[in-house]
């Protein structure tokens, strides 16, 4: 139909049609409808002798402005502000590669949940009456993990050598996880307690295998286009589906509970035994595909997040400051006291990185800044008085892996926050950009998975296994 | 002459709706219509009625179907329900209640 004289008309639709297609509360149909009537607009108005770019011309603006045409799609279809994420696939996907997607996580997503229940098939079962053995714990991040890595290889198709890399990582991972023999230590009734480094291998593990999954993220390259924020933000973004997840699950056990116990069965077996490990770990990838699905369709929680506690962290650290030296009272150095000032500054950390994240580098240094400036030094100050106060106390206690793995930790949030004060301050003063800042955030992210893959690698033999 | 644009928003459904109670009838063809019926006098935005279109076809008033029309484009056809029809008919009271009172009180007030 289209005729070389047509063609500048037909561009000038294509571009209205655009223009229309970006308004959220416009749907595809419509846009077919408006152009329908635009096409017949344009008909009668060339039959009528105008040319066809003043018929363009004449139609559209008979057709209406399109932030008023928008408002009044909005008013008569108000559902469709509220962006829905499951339910309708992205305008340019095809609906059919979304549907191949969604068959490949919930594939994904029902072998996490089979994989905790191999180990059962070669005698260490998932026993409710019983504690967890401590197999479970070492190996938790390797049910869901690999095949989260899966899941983004599939999708972003790394290439062989990327694809042999990952399954290194993870096979080293499950290989120092399960070869050294730890101490198991009883207690009074018999039931096995995990040794000091086992536990250690148990919580840094996940932590040195993130890095595995964050490099099939960025589809191996993992210093290009920015890939290090986004799995940054992907991160963040997981860990709250993870957590709005876990409490759906949450609903679903007392359910279970409560009904199951009306007819007078017990389903402890099923809640303990299959629903909550399998459900973890499957809940691993639908959320993983939930934050892939929605990262252009809603806004990002994490930043508003941070947004929302970075002042509220600013003023406990500093009434905490400011009560310290008025009342001189010590800190009261107890076991637990410097993982405890560890999660408080790896909190700092988190807080810099996400309101990094959702920052224009260009963007000139606001109020919003000076506050996190105020919240890193606070931070710093805080840590400091503790640390000094455990260093004067540190021969007192002896070198336990608990301790220099805290301690160590302790060294790589401090070196991060003293710099990114730096930063910030230089920022602030316009000395410095914020990219600085980014990339110093970005570049320091395999340090912290360097350190626990030492953790898990080193710490056992070290000592003793004990 | 210019109308207000309450008058014209009030106006908009009882029209579409009897507009398509002649007969089935797609966007383009309602406006030519309005535009017919009114001597030109009543001008919507066009884009305008496509909201009034699917607020009807919500409230299920109208059913909408995509088919091929004569020039072989799809074009979406509305037609009007049961339900429709007697909204039609409630509106219709509404403004014949309106206009007999205007009438009443302009024949007074040429009068005076």
């Amino acid at each position: 139909m289209t005729t070389l004289a047509d063609r500048p008309l037909e561009e000038q639709i294509a571009q209205w049609r655009a223009y229309l297609r970006r308004r959220q509360a416009v749907h595809g149909p419509d846009v077919d409808e408006l152009e329908g009537h635009l096409r017949d607009q344009l008909g009668a108005l060339t039959d009528a002798g105008l040319a066809g770019d003043e018929a363009f011309l004449v139609a559209v603006k008979r057709m209406g402005s399109l932030d008023a045409l928008s408002r009044e799609f909005a008013r008569a279809h108000s559902e469709r502000l509220w962006k829905q994420l499951v339910i309708a696939p992205g305008a340019d996907e095809s609906a059919k590669t979304s549907h191949t997607e969604t068959l490949v996580v919930l594939g994904l997503a029902v072998a996490a949940g089979l994989a905790v229940k191999v180990p059962a098939l070669f005698g260490v079962p998932l026993d409710p009456d019983q504690e967890l053995p401590p197999f479970y714990f070492r190996n938790a991040s390797l049910f869901a993990f690999p095949l989260l890595a899966i899941y983004f290889v599939w999708k972003r198709r790394p290439g062989v050598a990327g694809g042999l890399w990952l399954a290194l990582a993870f096979v080293a991972g499950a290989a120092f996880a399960n070869v050294y023999p730890f101490h198991t230590p009883e207690r009074l009734d018999n039931s096995p307690v995990g040794s000091d480094t086992q536990v250690l291998t148990a919580l840094h593990l996940p932590i040195a295998l993130w890095i595995a999954v964050g490099f099939a993220y960025v589809r191996g390259r993992w210093f290009a286009d920015g890939g290090r924020m986004n799995f940054v933000r992907f991160s963040g973004e997981l860990a709250i589906y993870y957590v709005l997840i876990a409490l759906g699950g949450g609903v679903v056990t007392a359910f279970t509970f409560m009904m199951f116990s009306a007819i007078d069965m017990n389903p402890a077996w099923f809640v303990a035994g299959w629903l909550l490990p399998c459900g973890a770990a499957g809940a691993v990838i639908v959320g993983s595909w939930l934050v892939e699905a929605k990262q252009s369709v809603i806004e990002n929680m994490a930043p508003v997040l941070t947004r929302l506690f970075t002042p509220l962290f600013t003023v406990l650290l500093l009434v905490f400051l400011v009560t310290m030296a008025w009342t001189g009272s010590p800190i009261n150095v107890e076991r637990q006291v410097l993982i405890g000032f560890d999660l408080l500054l790896a909190l700092v950390v988190g807080l810099v990185l996400y309101a990094a994240s959702a920052r224009d580098p260009q963007a000139p240094p606001d109020f919003f800044d000076g506050l996190q400036l105020l919240l890193v030094v606070s931070a710093l100050v805080v840590d400091g008085v503790a640390l000094a106060a455990i260093a004067a106390r540190i021969s007192e206690f002896g070198f336990t892996p608990n301790r220099v793995a805290a301690l160590g930790e302790n060294l790589i949030l401090l070196v991060n926050l003293a710099w990114s004060a730096w930063l910030y301050a230089s920022f602030l003063r316009r000395r410095g950009s914020f990219a600085a800042l980014e990339r110093w955030q970005v570049a320091y992210l395999p340090v912290y998975s360097i350190w626990a893959a030492l953790v898990v690698v080193v710490f056992p033999p070290v000592f003793g296994y004990r | 002459m210019d109308m207000s644009k309450d008058l014209v928003a009030a106006s908009a459904t009882p029209l579409v709706l009897a507009i398509l109670a002649e007969g089935d009838s797609y966007g383009y063809a309602i406006i030519r219509r309005v535009a017919d019926l009114s001597g030109g006098h009543l001008q919507w935005t066009d884009g305008m009625l496509y909201p009034v279109l699917h607020r009807l076809e919500r409230q299920s008033h109208v059913v909408a179907k995509w088919s091929e029309s004569e020039n072989g484009r799809k074009r979406k056809y509305y037609r009007i329900t049961k339900e429709g029809r007697a909204q039609l008919a409630a509106q219709q009271r509404q403004w014949q209640v309106v206009d007999s009172t205007m009438r009443g009180i302009w024949l007074r007030a040429v009068s005076v």
